[in-house]
Parts: C-alpha cells; sequence; structure tokens
C-alpha cells in the first residue's frame, strides 16, 4: 500500500535503482508490429523462440522497481550448490519459497541442491521488497523467470566455451550442462565459476522454457523451505535473535494516540530485580506515518523482568486530541455521514435521477468495526546502535522502508544501517509498520548496548494501525419490473491517509479502487461516494484493506434482493454482473487515475466473465441448490481483489442456541497462472479461517480514546473446535500468458458476506453489523 | 534454588523462582522454539512437556517445574522424526510457522495419553492452541495421521 501514498508524499528519499535489466522492449509488440511475422520469427535463431513475451505490471513502478540481475540473486559454488536470495518478506504466503522454486526451475537446478538466503533491507541492490498487497508472485513471477534462464544461458556459454562447441547445440538440463552427440556433460558445480563469471545475457536473447516443460512450478510438489526448521523449533523469527550484552526492553505506551508523558513515578519499577533503568522514549504527532507512539521503556536483564518493571511503573499521561474517541458514538456519525451526499469517485449514467424516477429503492446499511491484525508474533525487534553503525533484526515485511525510517530517527545515513529479516510469525499488515524496530533502535542508541524491545499481546491489541471502521449504505432503485436501474454506494470510513498527511476526511485513491468505484454490476445508473469521516487512531491496512466492509456491504445486498424478490441468490448475482465483458473505465465513469491495484488496466482488466466464471465454479462444486438439514444452508459471494476472482460457497450450521458451524466451503479462484497451487490452497483455508474470525468476533472497540480489548479473551479468534472444517479450493487453470495475480489476500472478502448469506438462508436472521458476536443467540 | 531438566539435562536456577517456564527456557537456556503469543495461556504457543504433560509455559513457572522433566520442541526427538513432526511435514502444515511449536507438543502430549483418539477429542485437544494463519484443516488431519499413521 505504502508505494502508492507516494504520488501524495514522497516517502522514499533513495534514488531510482539503475540496477534492473528489463527493458521495456516487447516481443509481442514487436511481432504485432512486424509487418511479415513469417518472416520476423524466421531470423530468429531457435533459442531466443521465446515461449513468454513480458508484459508490463505495476512491479516495475514501484519504489526502486524491479531487479532481474542474476548476479544479485543467484550464486553457484564448485559443489553445485545453488544459493538463491529471497528478498520478499515470508510471512506465510510462501513466497520465499515460490519465487526461488521459480528461479531453480527455469534454471534447471535440482531443488534439493538448492539453498535459499534471505536478503536485508536494501532496495538499491535488490529493488522494491515492500511485501504487500498480494504481490510478490504478481510482480516477481516474470524477473524470476528471466533471471533463472539468465543463469542457465550463462551455464550453457560456459559449458560450450570449456568444449568449443557452439552454445546453441547443448543443453541445460537437471543441473548439468549436456552435448548430447558429443556426450559430454558438466555438472552446474563444475561451471559455477565461468558461468557466474560471464556478463548478465540481454532480455531479447533468453530463452524460457515451455510451461510444460517445469518440474515444479505448477506442479504444488516442492514444500515450504523452512518447514523442517519450523517443525523443530530450529526457524528463526525475530525474538529468537540474541546477541552478547543484550538488554530487553518492554515499553508503556500511550493509551490514547498522541498522548504524551506527563509524569513518571519509577521508583517500583527500578525495585523489580532485573530491571537495570527507565528510559523516556519521544512521542510523535498524528500524522506521524511509522513512528513510535512514544512512551516509556523499562531496560532490563530477561524480558520477564521487563515485563514486571512496567507492571509497577506509574505513568501518568497527557491524553491530547482524541481522548474522547468513542466507536459507539462514532458509528452514528459515520452513519449521519453516510446518509448525506459525499465525494463522489464514480459517476455512470444518472443514478440520483434514476433513483428518483425508480418504482422503488432498496436501501441497506452495513457496519464494521475496527480489526486488529494480531499476527501470532508480537511485534519485536533487536538492534545493536554501535561505532556509527546501525544492525538491525526483525520481522519486518517492508525492511527497505524501516531502514530509512530507522535511519532518519537515528540521524543516521542509510548506508550506515543494515536491517536483517528474519522470518515472520504472521504480518497481515501489521508489520509493514516498523515502528517496533525504530523503538528498538532509538533505545540501543541511547543506553550504547544492544537491545530487543518486545511488545506483549496487550500491546499488539492496544497499539495498532487498525483496519479502518465503516459504515456502507446502498441504494437500489429497481423499475416496475423489479429490474435494477440505479446503484449508489456511499462508504464511510476513516482513511490510512490520516496516518501520513493531515486528515482531509477524505479516502485514498487506493480506498475507492477496492470493491467502491470498480463495483462490476452491470448497471445503468451508478454513483459511488466517498462520505467524510475524520480518523480519530492510527489507521493502517489490514489484510484485504476496505475490500472486506465492501464486499460485505455489496454481496450481502445483493442476497437481501434476492431474498425481498423472491429470487435464487446466485441466479440474482449472476444477473446482476450481467454479460461476461471487460469494464469500459470511461464509459462506467471511473475517476480519473482510477486504481487497480497499481496494475496496468489493459493487462489486468476487470472481466466479468472471469467473474461469472468462479461464481458458477464454486456453486457447481458446492452443490448450489441442494437440500441440506434443518438449520444448514448454503450462502454465496464473489469478490475481485487484488486483481483476482474468488467465489465462496459456505455451508453454515446454526444451532438452536446460535452457535455457528462452518462443515464445508468451496472456493473458486481465478489468480491467473498458479505457479504454486500447493501453497495458494493453504492461502485459501487461511482467508477462510481469517475471515471466520473477523466476522465472528472482531471488534476493536474504544472508550474514552482507550482501546478496550486486549489479549485473546476479549479479541477472540477461530479455534479447532470452530473453525470452517473442509475448505475445497478450486483454481481455474491457466497457462502462464493469464498473468499471475494477488493470492494472499482476496480469499478472504468473500468469506465474510457468504458466510452471513448462510446463516441468512438457515435461519432468516440477516447480519448487517459485525462482527456476528452473540447475534444469533 | 530450583532444579529441573530440560530435554534430558539437568539445570538448575537461582533467579526469580516466579519466572514463567517461557522465559526460562527463552532469555536462559536460548531454547527459541518455545514462543511468545500472549503471556496468559490463551494462545497455546509456548505448550511444553511437564513430566509428559502439556502446559503453557507462560503460566507455568520454573518453580512449579522444580524437581520435574520438562521438554521442549528441540527435545521432542533428535532429528523431527516424531510421528507428529513427520505428519506436520507430510501434510505441509505451516504457514508462517511461528504456533507449529506449541501445536505439535500439544498434539504429541494429546496422542501420548490417547493414542487413538476420536475427531471431537482432537478438535477438543487441540482448542487451546490458536493458529491465526488458519492451518487448522490441516493440523487436525496431521494429528489423524499421526495416531494412525494413515
Amino acid at each position: 500500500m505504502l508505494h502508492y501514498l507516494n504520488k501524495h508524499f514522497p516517502l522514499s528519499p533513495l534514488p531510482a535503482t539503475g540496477r534492473a535489466i528489463i527493458q521495456n522492449v516487447s516481443r509481442r509488440s514487436f511481432l504485432k508490429g512486424a509487418t511479415g511475422l513469417v518472416v520476423a520469427m524466421q531470423v530468429m535463431p531457435v533459442d531466443t523462440a521465446s515461449a513468454f513475451d513480458p508484459y508490463p505490471h505495476g512491479g516495475q513502478g514501484m519504489p526502486h522497481g524491479i531487479v532481474n540481475d542474476p548476479h544479485v540473486f543467484v550464486s553457484i559454488v564448485p559443489d553445485g550448490t545453488v544459493t538463491i536470495v529471497a528478498h520478499r518478506s515470508e510471512m506465510g504466503t510462501g513466497s520465499r519459497t515460490s519465487l526461488p522454486m521459480i528461479i531453480a526451475d527455469e534454471m534447471e537446478a535440482d531443488w534439493d541442491r538448492v539453498k535459499i538466503v534471505q536478503a536485508p533491507g536494501d532496495e538499491l541492490i535488490y529493488g522494491n521488497q515492500d511485501t504487500d498487497g498480494s504481490r510478490s508472485l504478481r510482480h516477481h513471477i516474470q524477473p524470476a523467470r528471466e533471471i533463472g534462464a539468465s543463469v542457465r544461458q550463462m551455464l550453457k556459454e560456459a559449458a560450450a566455451a570449456q568444449w568449443g562447441v557452439d552454445a546453441a547445440d547443448v543443453e541445460a538440463t537437471g543441473h548439468q550442462v549436456v552435448h548430447r552427440s558429443l556426450g559430454l556433460r558438466l555438472d552446474y558445480g563444475d561451471l559455477a565459476q565461468a558461468a557466474m563469471a560471464l556478463p548478465t545475457p540481454a532480455r531479447d536473447s533468453l530463452a524460457f522454457k515451455d510451461e510444460r516443460e517445469f518440474r515444479y512450478v505448477g506442479k504444488g510438489a516442492v514444500q515450504i523451505y523452512d518447514l523442517h526448521d519450523i517443525t523443530t523449533g530450529k526457524a528463526v523469527y525475530g525474538a529468537d535473535v540474541s546477541l552478547p550484552g543484550m538488554k530487553y526492553a518492554v515499553i508503556a505506551r500511550p493509551p490514547v494516540v498522541g498522548g504524551t508523558v506527563k509524569s513518571i513515578e519509577s521508583a517500583a519499577a527500578l525495585a523489580v530485580p532485573g530491571v537495570e533503568r527507565i528510559e523516556e522514549i519521544p512521542g510523535s504527532i498524528p500524522p506521524a506515518k511509522f513512528a513510535p507512539l512514544g512512551g516509556v521503556a523499562v531496560i532490563a536483564n530477561s524480558t520477564w523482568a521487563a515485563i514486571k518493571g512496567r507492571d509497577a511503573l506509574v505513568v501518568e499521561w497527557d491524553d491530547g486530541p482524541h481522548a474522547a474517541y468513542d466507536t459507539v458514538a462514532y458509528r452514528e456519525e459515520l452513519v449521519a455521514s453516510s446518509n448525506a451526499p459525499g465525494k463522489v469517485v464514480r459517476d455512470q449514467g444518472d443514478a440520483e435521477g434514476a433513483l428518483s424516477g425508480a418504482a422503488r429503492v432498496f436501501t441497506r446499511s452495513y457496519y464494521q468495526p475496527h480489526l486488529a491484525h494480531a499476527p501470532m508474533e508480537p511485534l519485536v525487534a533487536v538492534a545493536n546502535v554501535a561505532n556509527g553503525k546501525a544492525e538491525i533484526w526483525g520481522p519486518l515485511q517492508s525492511p527497505s522502508v524501516a531502514r530509512e525510517d530507522i535511519a532518519a530517527a537515528l540521524g543516521m545515513a542509510y548506508e550506515d544501517l543494515t536491517v536483517n529479516v528474519t522470518l515472520l510469525g504472521g504480518g497481515f499488515g501489521r508489520k509493514s509498520k516498523g515502528d517496533y524496530a525504530t523503538e528498538a533502535a532509538l533505545l540501543s542508541q541511547k543506553i550504547g548496548a544492544p537491545v530487543k524491545v518486545q511488545w506483549t499481546r496487550e500491546d499488539d491489541i492496544r497499539h495498532s494501525f487498525y483496519h479502518t471502521t465503516s459504515v456502507e449504505r446502498i441504494d437500489i432503485g429497481l423499475d416496475a419490473d423489479n429490474k435494477p436501474v440505479a446503484w449508489r454506494h456511499r462508504s464511510a470510513a476513516p482513511s490510512f491517509l490520516s496516518t501520513f498527511a493531515p486528515d482531509s476526511g477524505e479516502m485514498h485513491p487506493v480506498e475507492v479502487g477496492m470493491g467502491l468505484a470498480d463495483m462490476p454490476y452491470d448497471i445503468a445508473n451508478i454513483r459511488c461516494e466517498d462520505c467524510k469521516a475524520m480518523a480519530h487512531t492510527r489507521v493502517g491496512w489490514y489484510r484485504s484493506v476496505s475490500n472486506i466492509p465492501r464486499a460485505f456491504a455489496v454481496q450481502s445486498i445483493t442476497a437481501e434482493l434476492a431474498a425481498e424478490l423472491g429470487r435464487d441468490q446466485k441466479d440474482m448475482l449472476l444477473e446482476m454482473i450481467g454479460e461476461p465483458r471487460v469494464l469500459d473505465l470511461a464509459a462506467s465513469g471511473m475517476p480519473e487515475g482510477f486504481w487497480n491495484y497499481g496494475e496496468p488496466y489493459e493487462e489486468f482488466p476487470n472481466d466479468t466473465g472471469r467473474l461469472r466464471n468462479v461464481v458458477e465454479l464454486a456453486a457447481q462444486k458446492a452443490g448450489w441448490g441442494k437440500s441440506l438439514p434443518e438449520g444448514e444452508a448454503l450462502g454465496i459471494a464473489v469478490h475481485r481483489s487484488f486483481v483476482s476472482y474468488v467465489a465462496t460457497v459456505v455451508r453454515a450450521k446454526v444451532g438452536s442456541d446460535g452457535t455457528v458451524r462452518v462443515p464445508e466451503v468451496h472456493v473458486a479462484i481465478d489468480c491467473g497462472f498458479a505457479a504454486n497451487p500447493e501453497r495458494i490452497r493453504s492461502q485459501i483455508q487461511g482467508a477462510c479461517v481469517f475471515g471466520m474470525s473477523a466476522a465472528m468476533y472482531g471488534a476493536i472497540t474504544y472508550e474514552n480514546g482507550r482501546v478496550q480489548e486486549s489479549n485473546f479473551h476479549d479479541y477472540q479468534m477461530v479455534r479447532s473446535d470452530n473453525f470452517p472444517e473442509v475448505v475445497h479450493t478450486h483454481i481455474v487453470p491457466h497457462g502462464f500468458e493469464t498473468h499471475s495475480t494477488g493470492v494472499g489476500e482476496p480469499g478472504v472478502p468473500p468469506f465474510i458476506p457468504a458466510l452471513t448469506n448462510a446463516i441468512f438462508n438457515a435461519t432468516g436472521k440477516r447480519i448487517r453489523d459485525l462482527p456476528i458476536g452473540d447475534q444469533l443467540a | 534454588m530450583v532444579s529441573l531438566t530440560v530435554n534430558g539435562a539437568e539445570h538448575s536456577f537461582d533467579g526469580d523462582p516466579d519466572t514463567p517456564l517461557l522465559w526460562y527456557l527463552r532469555d536462559e537456556l536460548g531454547l527459541n522454539g518455545t514462543k511468545y503469543g500472549c503471556g496468559t495461556g490463551l494462545c497455546g504457543a509456548c505448550t511444553v512437556h511437564v513430566d509428559g504433560e502439556a502446559v503453557r509455559g507462560c503460566l507455568t513457572t520454573v518453580s512449579d517445574a522444580d524437581g520435574k522433566a520438562v521438554l521442549t520442541i528441540e527435545g521432542l526427538s533428535e532429528d523431527g522424526s516424531h510421528p507428529v513432526q513427520q505428519a506436520w511435514r507430510d501434510l505441509n502444515v505451516p504457514q508462517c510457522g511461528f504456533c507449529q511449536s506449541g501445536q505439535i507438543m500439544q498434539a504429541s502430549a494429546l496422542l501420548a495419553a490417547n493414542p487413538n483418539p476420536s475427531d471431537q477429542e482432537i478438535l477438543d485437544g487441540m482448542q487451546g492452541n490458536i493458529c491465526r494463519c488458519g492451518c487448522y484443516q490441516r493440523i487436525v488431519s496431521a494429528v489423524r495421521q499421526a495416531s494412525t499413521g494413515a
């Protein structure tokens, strides 16, 4: 997400990288432009008959862009071990395995002889590393193939030179280069030195594997690289880093965002055995981007002493301007805002006229509270600032941005910092914001020793960058035949922009593009409005972001209208989507500079044919229309997000006491070419659980500016006794020509309305306010 | 002075006897496989065995373990070959992996006490361990596989 704020506020002072070798040369446009296609093909050497034409994508426009230099990402040693750099952070999606797997496959390396090393945060070398927005495969599958193909070509050239033959006469296969007719073969290890000394081949000279020749890509047989370490306790997460002489810090932070320390009574804290000192961290006045909240750090010789010391610490706070934030009252403000016209962010036809001329207007309003990410690994970081250098270790989703932020906070140069990335024990967007790493660095600088800052779970729940809270009001105008002729969607939700700039109460284009303006229904008159909402906490992005409340609203009202008109929910949904077509942005009244997940629209269009297809696939697999026992029913929802299409059919079983169980879910996902189907399935299973936790329990509430929830007793999660029991994932098959799109996030948004629609079908009870909580009891 | 064995090795500790086992294992012994997730016994990330029983390392103090045998994920098997660890790998259970030490320690204690649990017994037995990534479907299958070998 961060990147898209750049337009408004320059966040990165670093120069653009010069390492990318991608040229915007499209073989396809070359061929298209050639007058004689056959002639053009004939003059091309066999080796350059590429099976893969480069296509433009959003990665090229990210800060520091894309780097596809094989010398940056691959090294080979004489024993044949291939080391591949993972430059994206691993938080559970599997990208640390999947991208190296693609490189290994394209270079014909044996996966058993591949080692993966994690890159430190350095976008000047690796290109963009912001692991966010379901972008890793979407932006890096092409560079990964280019890197692999480059290395394969270098290995072939090295072997050909050694044998004194033409490189065109050798082939690379199974970690060897082979000359068949001469019966020669050399292991990659034997060629390592000569091959890696060669310059990077030009993109146009690369030959790519035919996708039918892939050994690993698309197969799902490669296991995640860290699997053995994870199952034996050896995997290293943030808190597992330990340095000689390291001190342990736990911090008391202001309970109200923007609050400051008024007074500190530290005697009792200092009396706790093991507590060594108390240090104040300066606060930050919003908008403060990812700066620490400030507060008082208790520094000790163990984590436990630091926790006990903080318990004994007495701090009086000056609460600042947000001390009155109360989410019950705020909801009424959002309702009022959504009941009045807002800033028009999409205008197609004449929605106001069509609504006033409609035979009837069907109006519903939906509410979603703030949410906290609550990754299993609470925030933590280790820092050592000494001798004019700083080294940081942490579970960071965006390590290079953290490095910039930390350098600025320390008053040091980017070059003098090293930011190491551990495994992330979950991220979900929270770990894009490196306030915790900055805290560790500031404390280490202050006390002159290495410091580990450990957040407790209470800290995590109470000091997050929260998912927005929203009221989504939709009015549908129906003609005399009950055909929808007008759609007006008013969204009132505080924006994450308020974390970066003085709050205007208006949304960022990113939030407008997530299920509001891009709504795909085929209705003649559509107006979408951004209704003013001022933020009173740190709003950030959370897995799937604004798509969650938008999918909930759009898919709920669709099902409500179907019920109102006595129609089948799936039929109504397909009718609303209309005929298969690509949404024409101009004809749809989309805003200037419409945000399509940062992707060029021509390459990643909003295609209702693909949307319809996942609806039909999920419905068919789930046996839509089948009869189920009393208290059980199916519900369906579909949503396009992160340029992928996902339809979900939930089977819900509601007990007489209101308990909700989900015995079965069918999810159809169209994410273009599926490089690692096994991890796509695990992400979809996880998305259903994540969605169910949010639907059943998810609510961060405020009273007197203070978050009321604190741990897993009052911010609950779905567990082994109520999770969606069997999730079937149906991946729409595509060749490589259908671009890979997002997977980590798009499974979440449709799950929630699919569940609430199923609950309605089972019980007649319509959920319009999240979470479900005890509404069914 | 508290004396205990951890993964078969004898240790003594003369620090704060109320120190949770979790922080003793991590900060004193450097056994980092046991994870901090909530500190209040709500998530199970810190699950270890004390005299063969699964306990929460954040609620069990070092003095509670005096004279007892503590087993952590590092000591469950020498090479990761415990049937539960093997099943976890066979079924590609983890996503981020952070909760999995605790899940595996919970599952291995469950199976030691009840080698052939019913589906309901697995669900109930694993209920105290949260997986925020949502690997439950595979966790339950892996416990079943470890119990039956299929």
